[in-house]
C-alpha cells in the first residue's frame, strides 16, 4: 500500500534561510501525526506546505496519489484549524460552520442538516445562532474543527489547536479530539511544541528540528529509543553524562565503567551517555545478592514532592562530577527510608542507558 | 556531516488559481489607478519645470537680394546676425511653448515696399518656420519677397534646462515667496500647536464641564474651506470692519490676516494628533511622580511632555505642512503678501506662464516632502514606545485648576464659533455696514458670478461621487496590498505610491493634472474639463489617509481568514463580501465622509480643474470674493457648513445604527 500523504526532498528557503531541509515523509490513511519541535524549527512551515498556504521551494507532496505540489490550496482536500481558529466574527455559528457548503449545488436543507450534524457531534447544539464572540474558547475552537470537517476533507491539519487554551480545557479536548479523529478516521496532522499533547494524541510522532526531521516514530518510540541526542533531549527529561567508549559495548564516565550498547563507536571517543530519571533504580541493600552490574553509590543531595513520586537530586564524586537525577516512586522512598543526606545505591541498566556520538549527536 | 543549503530539486511554481488571477487583476488596476493619476501627472509636472523653450537662431540662414533682385554668393546665418546689431539679448532667447519670433527686426533696412527678396533656409532637417500659417522646414530656401517677410516666423525649440529657475530666482518678486510661506507657516505652527496643546492637555488632563462640547467646537473648523476664516476677518478687520481698530494701524490684509486665519484652519488638525498622544499617557508614571514628591512643573516637563511628544512633533508637521501648502486662504486675505502656493495660481492663471508655475510648484513640494518624510519617521517611532500594559490616566478634580481650563478652552470655542457666526452674520445681513436688515439676498447665488446654485448641486455630486469612488478604489487597494500573497514588488510599489498624495499639495496636483490631462497627445484628456477629473484629483488628492484608515480596519482582521477561505473552496470575493466589508464597515463610513467632507472644501487641487459646467461651490466662494461679492460668499461658505455638518451627522447616526445591529459579535 502507498501512503495517503507522500513527501519527497522537500524544502523550503526564504531568501538564504532555509527553513525546511530535505524532508521526506510517509503518512498513511486516517493515522493522526503530530509535527513536534521547538519554534523555529520548521513544523508550522511544513504544514503550510502541505496545505499550500506557502509554497515549497522545491520537492513534490502526493496525496492519495495526485501530485498536490504545486496547486492553490482552493484545489487541494484539506480541512485546517488555526490557533486562533479565525472564526468569522460576524456569522452565526452556524453560517461559519455551513460556509464551504454554500455554493457547492447542496441543497440549502442538506446544509442546515449536516450544520446540526455537526454541531451535535461536537456536542454543541444548542449553539448554532449565537455568534463566536458569545462562545468560550474551548467552544469556539470546536466551531473551527467542526467548519474543518464539515465537507469531510481527505485530510484534516491543524496548526497548534489547543495553545490558546488554558491548561484544563486542553487536557479534556485533548481525549475528545482524538476520539473525534478516531470516529472519523481522517487523516490528520497537528503541529504542536507540548510534547505531553504529542505523546498523548499521536499516533506517529515528526520530531523535528532546524529544519529537518530527526526522528518518526510512535509516541513510545520517540520516547525510549531516541535516535538523536536532541529527540532524546527534547522529550521528557534525561541525564544526560560525557563518557568515553572504553572498548565494545563499555562505556567510561568519570572514574567508572559501564555496560552501554555503544554500536559503531571507535574506542576512545566521546559519546554522551543519557538516562531517564525513572530508569535510574535503587538497589534494595537487603535483598542479599550481589552487587549488580551497573550500580553506584550515590548521595541524596535534595529531593521534591511531586505527587505521585518523588524527584531525587543525587551527588557522587565518581562520575566526573556529573550529577543524577532519578524519579523514585512513593512506596520505594518509603521502603528504602530515603531522606535528604542519606547515601544510596542505585543501578542503570545497560538496556537503559543510550550512547550518542559527542560530536554529530547520532546515536551509536 | 556536511549538508548542502541549496535544494537540489527544481523549483516549484504555484499553479495560479481563478482567486490569484483576480487578485492579480485588481492589484494592476488599482496600481494603474495611482500611476495614472498621480505618478505620470508628477512627471509631467516636474518634465515641464525643467522645459525651456529657446530660439535657435543659428539653426537658419538668410540671404537678402539686392533691389535688382540678385543673392550673395552665401547667405548669412540668422545667429551671426543677431551678434552684430544685438536684436535679442541672451535673456530674450527664452519664450514660452507658442512663442513666435518675427524676422523684420534682424534687418534694420527692411520695408515691406521694398523690391529686395529674402530667402529663408534651416540649416539642417529639424529647423521649423512658418510663412504666414504655412509651415516649412529643412534646407531647400524658400525665397518671398518683402511683404511676405513680415508674415515669416521662427518658432523656438524645446530643450530642458535650469533656465527656469534660473529666472525663478533672479526675480524677487517670485523668489520673496519662499521666505513669506516659511515664515507664515512656522509662526502659524508655532501658535496652532500651542493653543491645542493647552486645549488637549485641558480635555485629558482635567475635570472641567462640557468637555464633549469643546471636542465638538474644535473639529467645526475641518466643515468649511480654509478660506472662510479669510472672509470672517475681513469682516472683522477689514477696511469697514467693526474691530479695525484692534489692529492698531496694521492691515489685516497680509500676514496677520493668513495667521490668524492658519490658525483656525489646521487647530483641529493639531488638536486630533496631540489629543491622541495625550490620551495614551501612563497613569503609573504620574504615580511615580507623585511618589518621588516632583512638583507638579517637574512632573510636566519630565512626564507629560515627553510623553506626547511624538504627538507634537507629528502636529507641527502637519500644521506647517497645511499651512505651506494652502491656497484659499492668502488667496482670500494675503493682499499683496505672496507665497507660494498663490504665486501657482498667478503664474498659471493670471499669465498663462505654466513652466514658471512648475517651477514654483517644485519649489513647494521640497518643504512639504520634508516635512511628510520626518513626520513618518516620528509617526513610526511612536508606535514602538506603546505597551499593552499602560495605565489609563485619571484626572482628579480641583475646582481652581478646572476652572481655569474651563476659561481656557471657552476663548478658544469663542474664536470658533466667532469665526463662524460672523460669516453667518455676513451671509444674512443686506449690505454691511449700510443696511444691517436681515434678509435672504445673499443666498440669490445665481444672480452672482461664481456658479451660482448648480455650482454648490456639483459640489455635492463631487462629494457623493469622491466618497463613492474613492471608498471603492481606496479599500480594495488597501485589500490587496494587506490581504493576497506573492507579487511582494508590485505591492511595495503600490504602498509608496499610496502615501505620496500626503506630501503633494493640492495645487501642484491641480498643475499636474492640466499638463498630464489636457495634453491633446493623452488618449485621456477626453475627461478633462468633465466631472470625471475632479473625481480623480480629489480621491488622488486625500488617497493617504483614507488607505491608512482602511489599512488600519484589515490589520485588525485575522491573517487566516483567506486561508480558511481557500481550504473550504470559497473565492474570496465571498469572503470579501460577506466577512470583510461587514466587520471593517465603521471603517469604510470614516473613509467616506472623510472624502465626501473634504471634497465639499477643497479648492487647491480643483481651483485649475474645473470647467463652466463644473464649477463648484467652494470655488465659487473663491470667485465671489475674487469679484467683491464678499456677503455671497460667505454665505456659500455657510452652505458648505451647512452640508457637511448634516453629513457628518448622518454618518454619527448610521455608524451608531451599524454598531447597535453588529453589537452582538463586536464584542471581544
Amino acid at each position: 500500500m502507498t501512503a495517503f500523504l507522500r513527501i519527497r526532498e522537500l524544502w523550503k528557503s526564504f531568501g538564504s534561510f532555509v527553513a525546511l531541509r530535505d524532508i521526506s515523509l510517509d503518512v498513511n490513511e486516517g493515522e493522526f501525526l503530530c509535527f513536534l519541535g521547538p519554534s523555529g524549527c520548521g513544523k508550522t512551515t511544513l504544514l503550510r506546505a502541505i496545505a499550500g498556504l506557502d509554497i515549497q521551494t522545491s520537492g513534490s507532496v502526493h496525496q492519495a496519489g495526485r501530485d498536490i505540489s504545486s496547486l492553490p490550496p482552493a484545489e487541494r482536500d484539506f480541512g485546517i484549524v488555526f490557533q486562533s481558529y479565525a472564526l468569522f466574527p460576524n456569522l452565526t455559528i452556524a453560517r461559519n460552520i455551513a460556509f464551504g457548503l454554500e455554493n457547492t449545488g447542496v441543497e440549502k436543507s442538506e446544509i442546515n442538516k449536516r450544520v446540526a450534524e455537526l454541531l451535535e457531534l461536537m456536542g454543541l447544539p444548542e449553539q448554532a445562532n449565537k455568534y463566536p464572540a458569545q462562545l468560550s474558547g474551548g467552544q469556539q475552537q470546536r466551531i473551527a474543527l467542526a467548519r474543518a470537517i464539515a465537507m469531510s476533507p481527505g485530510l484534516l491539519l491543524l496548526d497548534e489547536p489547543l495553545s490558546a487554551l488554558d491548561a484544563k480545557v486542553r487536557v479534556h479536548l485533548r481525549h475528545e479530539m482524538k476520539d473525534l479523529q478516531r470516529k472519523l478516521k481522517v487523516t490528520t496532522i497537528m503541529v504542536t511544541h507540548d510534547q505531553e499533547e504529542a505523546l498523548s494524541m499521536a499516533d506517529q510522532i515528526v520530531v523535528m528540528n532546524h529544519g529537518s526531521i530527526e526522528q518518526v516514530g510512535t509516541p513510545n518510540e520517540v520516547y525510549t529509543r531516541p535516535v538523536s541526542l536532541f529527540v532524546a533531549g527534547f522529550i521528557g527529561e534525561m541525564n544526560q553524562m560525557s563518557a568515553k567508549v572504553g572498548g565494545k559495548n563499555r562505556v567510561v564516565i568519570g572514574d567508572l565503567e559501564f555496560a552501554c550498547n555503544t554500536g559503531g563507536l571507535d574506542q576512545g571517543s566521546d559519546a554522551i551517555v543519557v538516562i531517564r530519571p525513572e530508569d535510574v533504580f535503587p538497589v534494595e541493600p537487603d535483598s542479599g545478592k550481589a552487587t549488580p552490574e551497573n550500580s553506584l553509590k550515590v548521595h541524596i543531595d535534595a529531593m521534591e514532592f511531586l505527587g505521585s513520586f518523588w524527584r531525587t537530586h543525587l551527588t557522587t564524586t565518581k562520575l566526573g562530577g556529573q550529577n543524577l537525577i532519578a524519579d523514585f516512586s512513593v512506596n520505594a522512598v518509603q521502603r528504602l527510608k530515603m531522606q535528604e543526606g542519606n547515601d544510596l545505591m542505585v543501578e542503570m541498566k545497560k538496556s537503559n542507558l543510550i550512547a550518542f556520538d559527542a560530536k554529530s549527536g547520532a546515536i551509536a | 556531516m556536511s549538508v548542502s543549503d541549496v535544494a537540489p530539486g527544481p523549483r516549484i511554481r504555484e499553479k495560479v488559481g481563478r482567486d490569484a488571477w483576480i487578485q492579480r487583476g485588481f492589484i494592476l488596476i488599482i496600481a494603474l489607478y495611482l500611476i495614472i493619476s498621480l505618478a505620470l501627472p508628477l512627471y509631467a509636472m516636474l518634465s515641464k519645470a525643467f522645459e525651456v523653450n529657446i530660439y535657435q537662431l543659428d539653426q537658419f540662414t538668410i540671404a537678402v537680394s539686392s533691389e535688382d533682385g540678385t543673392f550673395p554668393d552665401l547667405p548669412r546665418n540668422l545667429a551671426d546676425i543677431n551678434a552684430e546689431i544685438g536684436v535679442l539679448g541672451p535673456d530674450d532667447m527664452t519664450a514660452s511653448g507658442d512663442g513666435r519670433l518675427s524676422l523684420t527686426p534682424f534687418f534694420p533696412d527692411f520695408s515691406f515696399r521694398s523690391p529686395v527678396k529674402y530667402r529663408i533656409a534651416g540649416v539642417d532637417d529639424s529647423a521649423v518656420f512658418l510663412v504666414g500659417s504655412e509651415r516649412h522646414s529643412g534646407k531647400v530656401p524658400v525665397e518671398v519677397d518683402s511683404n511676405t517677410f513680415r508674415k515669416v516666423v521662427i518658432r523656438p525649440l524645446k530643450a530642458h534646462g535650469f533656465q527656469n529657475f534660473a529666472r525663478y530666482f533672479s526675480t524677487p518678486s517670485l523668489f520673496q515667496s519662499i521666505g513669506n510661506s516659511v515664515m507664515i507657516a512656522l509662526v502659524s505652527t508655532v501658535i496652532t500647536v500651542t493653543l491645542a496643546f493647552w486645549f488637549a492637555y485641558a480635555i485629558s488632563r482635567s475635570c472641567m464641564r462640557f468637555k464633549g462640547f469643546f471636542r465638538l467646537v474644535a473639529m467645526l473648523p475641518i466643515l468649511v474651506p480654509s478660506l472662510l476664516p479669510g472672509i470672517a476677518l475681513v469682516y472683522l478687520f477689514g477696511n469697514q470692519g467693526i474691530l479695525k481698530s484692534f489692529l492698531l494701524g496694521h492691515s489685516i490684509y497680509g500676514p496677520i490676516g493668513i495667521v490668524i486665519g492658519s490658525v483656525f484652519f489646521t487647530f483641529p488638525h493639531a488638536m486630533l494628533i496631540i489629543g491622541t498622544a495625550l490620551s495614551i499617557s501612563d497613569a503609573r508614571l504620574y504615580e511615580a511622580a507623585v511618589s518621588l514628591r516632583a512638583s507638579r512643573w517637574r512632573t510636566f516637563w519630565t512626564v507629560t511632555i515627553p510623553g506626547a511628544r511624538y504627538g507634537l512633533i507629528s502636529a507641527a508637521f502637519v500644521v506647517f505642512n497645511l499651512v505651506i501648502t494652502d491656497f484659499g486662504l492668502p488667496k482670500v486675505i494675503g493682499g499683496q503678501f505672496n507665497v507660494l502656493a498663490v504665486d501657482i495660481y498667478k503664474q498659471v492663471i493670471g499669465q498663462q506662464n505654466f513652466e514658471m508655475g512648475a517651477v514654483v510648484s517644485v519649489i513647494l513640494l521640497l518643504p512639504a516632502v520634508l516635512a511628510f518624510a520626518i513626520d513618518r519617521q516620528v509617526q513610526k517611532r511612536q508606535i514602538a514606545g506603546l505597551t499593552a500594559r499602560s495605565v489609563v490616566f485619571e484626572p482628579k478634580p480641583n475646582r481652581r485648576v478646572d476652572l481655569m481650563w474651563f476659561g481656557y478652552c471657552a476663548v478658544v470655542a469663542v474664536f470658533i464659533v466667532g469665526i463662524i457666526g460672523i460669516c453667518q452674520m455676513a451671509a444674512l445681513i443686506k449690505f454691511w455696514p449700510y443696511d444691517l436688515n436681515l434678509s435672504l439676498n445673499n443666498y440669490n447665488f445665481n444672480r452672482m458670478d461664481g456658479g451660482g446654485w448648480s455650482a454648490y448641486g456639483n459640489s455635492i455630486k463631487l462629494g457623493l461621487l469622491t466618497a463613492i469612488v474613492g471608498t471603492v478604489v481606496v479599500f480594495l487597494g488597501a485589500y490587496m496590498v494587506e490581504k493576497t500573497k506573492g507579487f511582494h514588488r508590485a505591492r511595495a510599489l503600490f504602498q509608496m505610491l499610496a502615501m505620496l498624495p500626503m506630501a503633494i499639495p493640492g495645487m501642484v496636483l491641480g498643475l499636474a493634472y492640466i499638463f498630464f490631462f489636457n495634453n491633446p497627445d493623452n488618449p485621456l484628456n477626453l475627461i478633462y474639463g468633465t466631472m470625471a477629473i475632479l473625481v480623480v484629483s480629489t480621491v488622488t488628492h486625500f488617497y493617504t489617509v483614507s488607505h491608512l484608515t482602511a489599512v488600519t480596519a484589515l490589520k485588525q482582521m485575522d491573517v487566516e481568514f483567506e486561508s480558511v477561505a481557500a481550504s473550504l473552496k470559497q473565492p474570496f470575493t465571498k469572503l470579501f463580501r460577506q466577512v470583510t466589508v461587514p466587520v471593517c464597515m465603521p471603517a469604510i463610513l470614516n473613509i467616506s465622509i472623510y472624502l465626501f467632507v473634504n471634497a465639499m472644501t477643497t479648492v487647491s487641487a480643483v481651483v485649475f480643474l474645473y470647467s463652466t459646467d463644473t464649477a463648484l461651490a467652494s470655488v465659487a466662494v473663491l470667485n465671489m470674493d475674487d469679484a467683491g461679492d464678499i456677503a455671497p460668499a460667505a454665505a456659500m461658505g455657510m452652505m458648505i457648513f451647512y452640508t457637511n455638518a448634516g453629513a457628518r451627522l448622518l454618518h454619527s447616526l448610521g455608524s451608531k445604527l451599524i454598531l447597535k445591529r453588529s453589537e452582538a459579535w463586536r464584542r471581544r
